[in-house]
Parts: structure tokens; sequence; C-alpha cells
């Protein structure tokens, strides 16, 4: 028989049991679900049928799903790399100058995070249908230049948050103890400021790929016929029948966008890795 | 005499309307060991700071070493810093900490090598090289700081509170070593310290400064016994201040009516003051001697002192024994408590005065310091 449960033992009460359990079933259960369906050796989605890795073949043999794939990773790419330096750049920048408009540009700054997803998008569509027409038909990569450019507004805001916060922590001292010993500016940045935001560097990274890579609103809006991305594709494949394809699509999606994360939290502490490490 | 090797000519600072540093002309000479000392906020660090190039004045100029620096960077500088964080840096190691300056003047790295192993073992930290920062304590990254900035070679290194960040054991111990230290490499040092005890220790020449005005620069000795003011008699130690007029100015002596004291002050030199003027005799607690008193006793007579002078009657009110000494707190007659340090010379001296007792206070004509602000 064990004991009746401690003053702060919450979990071994019933109700809050009932409450976690809840709580992942809503939150984990359709992933879940979506992950073995897509071994679900049946056209229709709904019927187990048998265990088949078919889908996952079929979906990276399918010419368009694959283009949209290149598409997209393209797109994150240079997203991310115009993002992280942007972003740092302009973190630095608050974080060092105090000028006119400061507070306003911290504002807008921070516009694109708490603006909802679909207003941005429109925003994009007006954007390039009236002020800045993309032009139709350049080679590839130019050809997703808008939605790279779209992407980059919404991602590098993201950079800037980390960054800063990485920045709050830097002591200014050790700048002034560079050039003391005879660094310029440029060898303090590199030197002493870069190493000590390298951490939220990377973090921030990850962030803007994975948040370029998944998103779909925003691209929609600023997506043509021929610049097709991933989740814009898995989305019009949904619009003709939920096959197993998608799920198998939809999986390998999902595992980059975690694994990415995963790894953007882990640079993101460094010192608690190290503490663990012992 | 040689040129001096920092010159600071009417230096102020302003931060808005405040006067950070107001006024302020120093020079210190090659080879000094010499402190900014004052209360926070009484403008030392900014004056040490427009020295390594952090801050610039508004008015006046700085010379080191003949050179006028004002639009010279830090980066440019004849002169090091240790910071009071000591601001090694976490991502390096210690070698490259120590190397970095070096790295940057591109001094071949052969030379390098040696001069890091030269200056690591002149702090004691050798074989220590690969360690990075966060493997060291308090005293050895400030060891590390020292090393960076010595091996530069620099004509002066700055010292911004070297030693508040330490405790208390290890400041004592840095203490010795930091001197040590600047008489092996005979480079001039310049300290910013609030504590009084760290600059009279360290220190061949003080400057105490306070709200952002020079007030006082002499040796440690002259500080303690001949302030020039009321706020560096006080800031230097413990005192007694007493306010009185000048009522005797002759060349070889000069007396001091104080009606807090109900006694004269008798000072055995003559000041410069006109007669009549208000001034302040400044007492320190360990030049009053405490003799036995009864009721109905006549006042005990100092040897160089005409009577009626330089001795009051009191009651001890507080004791504090602290092994050495024994502090004592006396009430005199105009209810003002007066500070008396005892030594105890031998194991019973403590037990010769205890709260309550009356007696005679008592000090030489040669003890009091006349300050006419």
């Amino acid at each position: 028989m064990s004991q009746a449960p401690g003053p702060l033992e919450y979990l071994r009460r019933w109700p809050l049991r009932a409450w976690v359990t809840g709580v992942a079933v809503f939150l984990y259960a359709p992933l879940i679900s979506l992950i073995v369906f897509s071994f679900n050796d049946s056209k229709r989605n709904v019927v187990w049928q048998g265990f088949t890795f078919k889908y996952y073949g079929k979906a990276l043999t399918d010419e368009s799903l694959l283009t949209a794939l290149s598409n997209s990773l393209t797109i994150a790419l240079i997203v991310t790399l115009v993002s992280v330096v942007l972003g740092a750049l302009s973190a630095v920048l608050l974080w060092r100058f105090r000028f006119p408009g400061k507070t306003a540009l911290e504002g807008a700054l921070s516009l694109p995070i708490v603006v909802p997803e679909i207003c941005m998008g429109v925003a994009m569509l007006v954007f390039f249908a009236k002020v800045l027409p993309w032009p139709v038909g350049m080679p590839w990569p130019f050809n997703l230049g808008a939605i790279i450019i779209s992407h980059v507004s919404f991602c590098f805001p993201f950079v800037t948050v980390v960054v800063r916060a990485r920045l709050a922590s830097f002591n200014r001292e050790l700048e002034e103890a560079a050039k003391d010993l005879g660094a310029g500016e440029w060898r303090t940045f590199r030197d002493i400021l870069i190493p000590h935001i390298a951490p939220s560097l990377v973090a921030g990274a990850l962030l803007a790929f994975t948040l370029s890579l998944d998103d779909f609103v925003i691209t929609f809006f600023t997506a043509g016929p021929d610049t097709v991305t991933f989740p814009v594709k898995v989305y019009s494949m949904v619009r003709f029948s939920v096959t197993p394809e998608v799920n198998a699509a939809s999986t390998m999606l999902m595992v980059l966008t975690v694994l990415a994360t995963f790894l953007a939290l882990r640079f993101q502490n460094p010192a608690k890795d190290l503490a663990e490490r012992g | 005499m040689a040129e001096p090797i920092i010159t600071i000519e009417n230096v102020t600072r302003r931060f808005g309307t405040l006067a950070a540093v107001d006024n302020v002309s120093l020079t210190v000479e090659e080879g000094e060991f010499f402190a900014l000392l004052g209360p926070s906020g009484c403008g030392k660090t900014t004056l040490l700071r427009m020295l390594a190039g952090f801050d610039n004045p508004t008015e006046g100029r700085i010379l080191i070493d003949g050179q006028d620096v004002n639009r010279i960077p830090p980066n440019k500088r004849p002169v090091n810093m240790v910071f009071q964080s000591y601001a090694v840096f976490p991502h390096m190691t210690v070698a490259d900490n120590v190397r970095y300056g070096l790295n940057i003047a591109g001094v071949p790295r052969k030379e390098q090598d040696a001069r890091v192993e030269e200056a690591l073992s002149l702090v004691q930290l050798d074989g220590l090289g690969p360690r990075k920062p966060d493997q060291l304590s308090g005293g050895q990254r400030q060891r590390v700081a020292l090393a960076r900035a010595l091996i530069m070679r620099p004509r002066v290194l700055l010292l911004d509170e070297p030693l508040s960040a330490l405790d208390a054991k290890l400041r004592d111990q840095m203490r010795t070593e930091l001197s040590t230290l600047q008489e092996k490499v005979g480079i001039t040092f310049i300290m910013v310290t609030h504590d009084q005890d760290e600059a009279l220790a360290l220190a061949t020449r003080c400057a105490v400064m306070n709200r952002g005005l020079l007030q006082q620069v002499a040796t440690p000795n002259d500080l303690y016994e001949f302030p020039n003011s009321r706020f560096v008699a006080d800031f230097i130690g413990t005192v007694n201040l007493f306010e009185g007029q000048l009522i005797v100015d002759e060349p070889d002596h000069a007396v001091i009516r104080s009606p807090e004291l109900g006694a004269g002050i008798y000072f055995d030199h003559g000041v410069t003051g006109a007669k009549g003027a208000t001034v302040w005799a400044a007492i320190r607690p360990e030049k009053i001697e405490l003799k036995k008193r009864t009721e109905g006793d006549t006042a005990p007579k100092m040897d160089d002192t005409p009577e009626g002078n330089n001795v009051v009657p009191g009651i001890i009110r507080q004791e504090v024994y602290l092994g050495s000494e024994s502090t004592y707190e006396v009430e005199i007659e105009s209810g003002r408590r007066v500070k008396v340090t005892r030594s105890n010379l031998t194991r019973w001296d403590q037990e010769d005065f205890a709260i309550g007792e009356a007696v005679w206070l008592a000090w030489h004509a040669c003890s009091p310091a006349m300050l006419q602000s």
C-alpha cells in the first residue's frame, strides 16, 4: 500500500492527473494519429489496413512536392541569413544607442510579431500588387523574391528579440577592456560582442528557419503558381483528398521543425548545458 | 625635476548641469602609486575614465607624457586599465586573454608566448594559461586582468576599485601583492578607491575628492595628520571636530575658544587666520588621553600646555573592546560625546575605565589640527 500523497505531490492526486492526461490527449493525439496514418496501407485515410512505407516513397518521388520542398528550404535558408544579420544589427542598435524615435522603432519592430498573420498576408498581397510588383517569370531562385521579402519581415523581429535578451547580460566593461588593449570598434565587435551573442544568433537563426519553413498564411498570399512552397502544396493536396501521402509529407515537415526548435532551445541555454555535462 | 607623467589641467566634466569633475588640476610623477580617494559619486571614477579615454573632459586638458590626449581614443593611449569587474573575456583562455593586446599590436607569436609566460608568472598564475576564466577564483581572475594590462608595458596602469570585489582575507593579501608588484615593474599606478584604509596602505600619494572637487593631495601620513578641511579630516579615519573662535594668534602658539568643548584648545604653532574667525579643531581619538577623575579634583595639566587648555572633564558613556584597543565615548559638560581610543598595552588595561566613570580628557598641544574650512 503506498502512502497518501504529500502536500506538494499534486501529480498523485486524481484531478490533476486527469487534467494532465486531458492536455496530453488533446495536444498530442492528433499529431500521433497523423504520424501513425502516414504508415497506413490504404488510399482512404480513415481505416487502418496495414503497415507500409509506400507513401513516404511516393511523397519523395512526387515531382511537384519535391519542387515545393526545395523552394521552401531555399526560402528558409536565405530568410535565415538575412534575418540573422538584420535582427542582430537592429538588436545592437537598440541596445547601444539612444536616439530620437527609438521607442517608436522598438514598437514598430515588434509589430510583425503581434499583428495577426492573416493581416500580414493581406498587407503583403497589396504591397506586392501595388507598391512593389514583383516581376513574374524570373529564373529560380529570383522568382521566390516576394516570399523571401515577406518572410524576412516577420522573421527578423524574432531574431532581434532573442539577441536583445542576450545583450542585456553583456558586461560593457568587456568592450572597454578590449578597446583599452588596443582594439578598434570592428575588432571589439568581432572579438568580444559576437562571441557573447553567438548562442542567441544560432537560436535566432533556427527560429527564423522554422518560422519561414512552415509558414502558410503569409506565403499563401504572396506565392504565385510557379512558386509553391511545401505548406502551400500540402494544403492544395488536402483539397483533393487526404491521402497518406499528405500525412507522410506532413510528418517529414514536422520532424524537421521539431528538430530545429530543439536545437534552438539547446543553443539558447549553453550554461545549463555545461552544468549538465558537469 | 623630471616632467610629470600625468598632468591634469583644470579638468571639468559635466553631465547636463552637474559637474561630476569640477576644475581639477593635479600631476602624477613617474613611478608613483597614486590613489584617487573619495565617497561614491565624488567624481573619482569619472576622472579615471577620462585618463583611460572612455570619457572626455568638457573643459581643460589631460597630458600623458607631455602629450595632450583629449582627442586620442582609448585604444591609442599609453595607459591600460584593470576594471572593477576585471572584465576578463569569458570565451578566451587565460593565455588568450593576456595575449589579446599583443595580438592586436601584431607582436610575433614567438614573442607573444614568451611575454605571456612572463606576465603570468609575474602575477603568480604560472601554468594556468590553458584554463578558462570560469575555472578561476575571483582573486585569480583579478590577476589575469593585471597580467593582461601589464603585458602591454603601459606608461601608467589604471586600477578601478581593485580590491572591492574580494573578500576580507584575500583583500589583505592582494593589497600586499599589489604594492610588491608595483615596486617590481616600476610602472606608475593610479588607483581609484572609496576605502581610505586601502589608499593609506598602498598609495605613495592620495588625492581626496568630494562632489567633483579636489579637496587635498598629500601623502597618506599628511592626509591623516594634517588634513586641510573638515571633509578630509572626517573622511580619513575617525575624528572629533570642535567649532570655535580663534582668540589668540601668536607666531608660536594659538588658542581656540570652543563653547561646545567648555575649554580652550591650545596649539603649539601659529596659524594664518584672522583673530575672531570661526575655525575648527580636529582631534583624533587616539591622541586623547584618559585620566581618572574624582569629585573636587583639580584639572591635570599637560606639560606643554598652559593651564585651562586641552583638558576637559567627562563621564564615560560607552566602551567597545576591540582586542588591540578599546574605544570610548565620553560625554562632556555640553552633552557632546567625544570619541577616545586607548591601546590595550597590557592584558588588564581594558579594565582601567568602565562605563559611568568620571574622567579627564587631555591632549598635547601638538595633537589637534586647526581647520579653516
